[in-house]
C-alpha cells in the first residue's frame, strides 16, 4: 500500500516476534501435556524440553479407558451438559428477544431485575438453602435446572437481536398476521444462527468444565461428573481402581511412573470434547458479537 | 372529561399489554428462574442476622442481630483473611487489566492477516479449558519430583522449588497461571472495539507522517477507552472475591498462611461445618464490599471520564 518508513519495519518485525514468543508461552504447555501423555513418563525428562513423544506409549490411555470411574463422570458429564445447555439456550433465548424488543412494555424494569443480579447476589449459603428447600440436592437435577440465565449473555444476545434482525421484518410479519411466537420461531431464529452457536459454546463449556457445584450439592458418587472425577486423580492424587488395577506387582518406580501416563492422558481425553467444537464455532467470536456486551 | 380520557388511556395499555401477551409468556420462565436462584437468595440473606435452622426455616429462626459479625471481625484470623484476599485479588486486577490491552494493541499492530488469526485463535484456547486441568496442569509444571521446571532447574544445577507448597510463591503462581488462562480471551472485548475504528483514520495519520506508536497512543487507545473504563469498573467490582474454584483446588497445608481467602473461609465454615448463618454473614460482607466498591468507583467514572457502568 504504502511504503514503510524503517521506523515502521522494525516495529512490525518487533511486534510479531513478541506476539510469536507469547503464543510459544501459550501452545508449549498444551503440547507439553499431549507429548507427554504418549510418553514414557521416566523418559521424559532426560532432556530439557519435550517436544514429540519420548518412549511412545499409549500405557495411559489404556488405563484411562479401562477406568470404570472415568466413564461413568464422562457420561454424566454428557447428560448434564446436554440437558444444562439446552435449559440455559432456551431460557436465554426467552428472556433476550422481549428484552430485544423496543416496544415491549416493562423492558427497562425487567432488564433491571436482570442486570442488579450481576452486581449483588445472595451468595453460597442462602443459594444452597434455596436448593435444599426445593428437595434436588443430590439428584441430577441440581446440576441442570439453577442458574438457567447468566445474565452477561442474556444481554449479548440481546444486543445480537437488536442490530440483527431488521425492524421491517419483524412489522412486515405481523401486518401477514403472525404472532410473537411465530414471529420469533420463524424470523429470528432462522437468522440468529451464529448467536445460538456461541451461546452453546459458551454454556456448554461452562457445564462440562464446572466441578464446584457437583462437589457441594452431590454426595452420591454415581451421580459425580468427569471434572469431579478429575479433581481426585489430578489434583489428590487418588486414582481409585485405575492405579489398583495390575499395580500390586510392580515396583515403586513403575507405580508412580503409570500414575503419570494416566494424568497426563485424562487431561487429553477430557479436554477432547471442547476442542472438538471450538473451530466449529471460534469464527464467530470475532464478528462483533461482544462488543453489545459491554453496553449493559 | 377528564376520567374518560383516563379510562381510555388504561383500557389503551391494556389492550397493549395483550397485545404483547406471547412476549410476557415468553418471559415468563426465565423471570421465575431469576426469582427462585437470585432474588429469593438475596431474602435468604437474612439468616445472616439469625441463628438459622432448617427445623424453624428461614423466617422463624431466631434473630441474634450482628453477633455473626462480630465473632467474624473479631476472630483471630479475620485480618489475615481480609490480607491474603486483597493481596491475590489486587494482583490479579494490577496484572489482568493492563495485559489484554496491551496484548489486544499488538494484535491490532499485526500486519499479515494470517499470523494474526493463527494467533488469536491459539490465545483464546486456554479460557476453554476447566479450572481443574489447569491446576492438574500447574501441578504437572511445579511440582518439585517430578515437574517441568524443577527438572530445568535441576538440569541447569539448582535445587527443585516447591511453588505450590510456598506461602511465599502461591500468589504469583495463582495469579500468573490465572493469566495464562484468561490473557488472550480478555483481548477479544478489546479487538471488537477496535474493529469499529475506520482506517481512513490510521491513512490520514500516516499521510501526515505519524509513526506507529502515535497511531496507537492518539488513535487505539482513544478509542477503546470507553472499553477499558468499563472493563476496568467491572473488574473492580469483585475486589473482595477471589473464586473458590481455583483457591481450593490449590490449596494445601503448607500453603494456607496466604492461601486462605474469604471466599473459601465462607467454604469451609457453611459446607463443611454447616455453620450456616455464619457463612452467610462473611458471604454478605463480602458482596456488600464488592458492591460498594463497584459504586464508588462507578461513581469515580462518572466524573472523571464519559464512561459509565450506569
Amino acid at each position: 500500500m504504502y511504503q514503510l518508513s524503517r521506523g515502521d519495519k522494525v516495529f512490525n518485525g518487533f511486534n510479531m516476534i513478541l506476539v510469536g514468543i507469547f503464543t510459544l508461552v501459550i501452545l508449549y504447555p498444551l503440547l507439553f501435556v499431549v507429548f507427554a501423555s504418549l510418553s514414557d513418563p521416566r523418559h521424559i525428562f532426560d532432556q530439557v524440553l519435550l517436544l514429540w513423544p519420548r518412549g511412545f506409549t499409549l500405557e495411559g490411555y489404556k488405563r484411562v479407558f479401562a477406568n470404570g470411574d472415568i466413564w461413568m463422570g464422562f457420561k454424566n458429564a454428557v447428560i448434564y451438559t446436554a440437558l444444562g445447555t439446552a435449559v440455559n439456550v432456551i431460557m436465554t433465548t426467552l428472556a433476550a428477544y422481549p428484552l430485544s424488543r423496543r416496544d415491549f412494555r416493562g423492558r427497562n424494569v425487567i432488564t433491571m431485575l436482570f442486570t442488579f443480579t450481576m452486581f449483588f447476589s445472595g451468595g453460597l449459603i442462602p443459594t444452597y438453602i434455596v436448593n435444599e428447600g426445593l428437595g434436588i440436592v443430590n439428584t441430577m437435577w441440581v446440576m441442570i435446572i439453577p442458574g438457567a440465565v447468566s445474565v452477561y449473555n442474556m444481554i449479548i444476545m440481546r444486543t445480537y437481536f437488536q442490530q440483527n434482525i431488521p425492524v421491517e421484518l419483524e412489522e412486515s410479519a405481523f401486518i401477514d398476521g403472525a404472532t410473537d411466537i411465530q414471529l420469533l420461531l420463524k424470523v429470528v431464529l432462522p437468522l440468529s444462527t451464529p448467536i445460538i452457536a456461541v451461546m452453546m459454546m459458551f454454556y456448554g463449556v461452562g457445564r462440562w468444565n464446572g466441578y464446584f457445584d457437583a462437589m457441594i450439592y452431590l454426595s452420591d458418587r454415581n451421580l459425580f461428573p468427569l471434572q469431579l472425577i478429575l479433581r481426585e486423580i489430578l489434583v489428590q492424587n487418588q486414582m481409585g481402581d485405575a492405579a489398583n488395577q495390575a499395580m500390586m506387582s510392580v515396583n515403586q518406580s513403575e507405580v508412580s511412573a503409570l500414575k503419570q501416563s494416566i494424568k497426563y492422558a485424562v487431561v487429553v481425553v477430557s479436554s477432547v470434547p471442547v476442542l472438538l467444537f471450538y473451530p466449529v464455532v471460534s469464527k464467530y467470536f470475532e464478528k462483533g458479537i461482544m462488543i453489545g456486551a459491554i453496553k449493559g | 372529561m377528564e376520567s374518560s380520557v383516563r379510562r381510555k388511556l388504561s383500557k389503551w395499555k391494556g389492550k397493549a399489554i395483550l397485545k404483547q401477551k406471547w412476549l410476557y409468556l415468553m418471559m415468563l420462565l426465565p423471570l421465575t428462574s431469576l426469582i427462585i436462584w437470585n432474588y429469593i437468595p438475596m431474602y435468604g440473606i437474612i439468616i445472616s442476622f439469625k441463628d438459622y435452622s432448617p427445623a424453624f426455616g428461614i423466617w422463624h429462626s431466631p434473630w441474634v442481630g450482628f453477633a455473626h459479625f462480630e465473632r467474624f471481625f473479631n476472630a483471630f484470623y479475620f485480618k489475615d483473611v481480609i490480607v491474603n484476599t486483597l493481596r491475590i485479588s489486587l494482583y490479579s486486577l494490577a496484572v489482568g487489566v493492563p495485559l489484554p490491552i496491551i496484548l489486544a494493541v499488538m494484535f491490532n499492530e499485526l500486519r499479515n492477516k494470517r499470523y494474526k488469526s493463527i494467533v488469536q485463535t491459539i490465545s483464546y484456547i486456554p479460557n476453554f479449558i476447566s479450572v481443574v486441568i489447569i491446576v492438574g496442569m500447574v501441578m504437572f509444571f511445579t511440582s518439585p519430583a517430578d515437574g517441568i521446571i524443577n527438572s530445568a532447574i535441576e538440569y541447569f544445577g539448582g535445587t527443585p522449588i516447591d511453588f505450590i507448597g510456598s506461602p511465599k510463591l502461591f500468589p504469583h503462581v495463582f495469579v500468573w497461571s490465572g493469566i495464562w488462562q484468561s490473557v488472550g480471551w480478555g483481548t477479544l472485548i478489546y479487538t471488537a472495539a477496535m474493529s469499529g475504528i475506520p482506517q481512513d483514520q490510521y491513512e490520514a495519520a500516516y499521510i501526515e507522517g505519524a509513526s506507529r506508536l502515535q497511531c496507537i497512543r492518539k488513535i487505539t487507545i482513544p478509542a477503546i477507552m470507553p472499553t477499558i473504563v468499563i472493563c476496568t469498573i467491572l473488574a473492580t467490582g469483585s475486589v473482595m472475591s477471589v473464586g473458590f474454584e481455583k483457591v481450593l483446588l490449590m490449596q494445601n497445608d503448607a500453603n494456607l498462611a496466604t492461601s486462605e481467602v474469604l471466599s473459601t473461609y465462607m467454604y469451609k465454615a457453611g459446607i463443611l461445618n454447616a455453620e450456616y448463618s455464619f457463612s452467610s454473614a462473611v458471604g454478605f460482607f463480602n458482596n456488600l464490599i464488592n458492591f460498594i466498591v463497584l459504586y464508588l468507583v462507578n461513581k469515580f467514572a462518572q466524573k472523571f471520564s464519559e464512561t459509565s457502568l450506569w
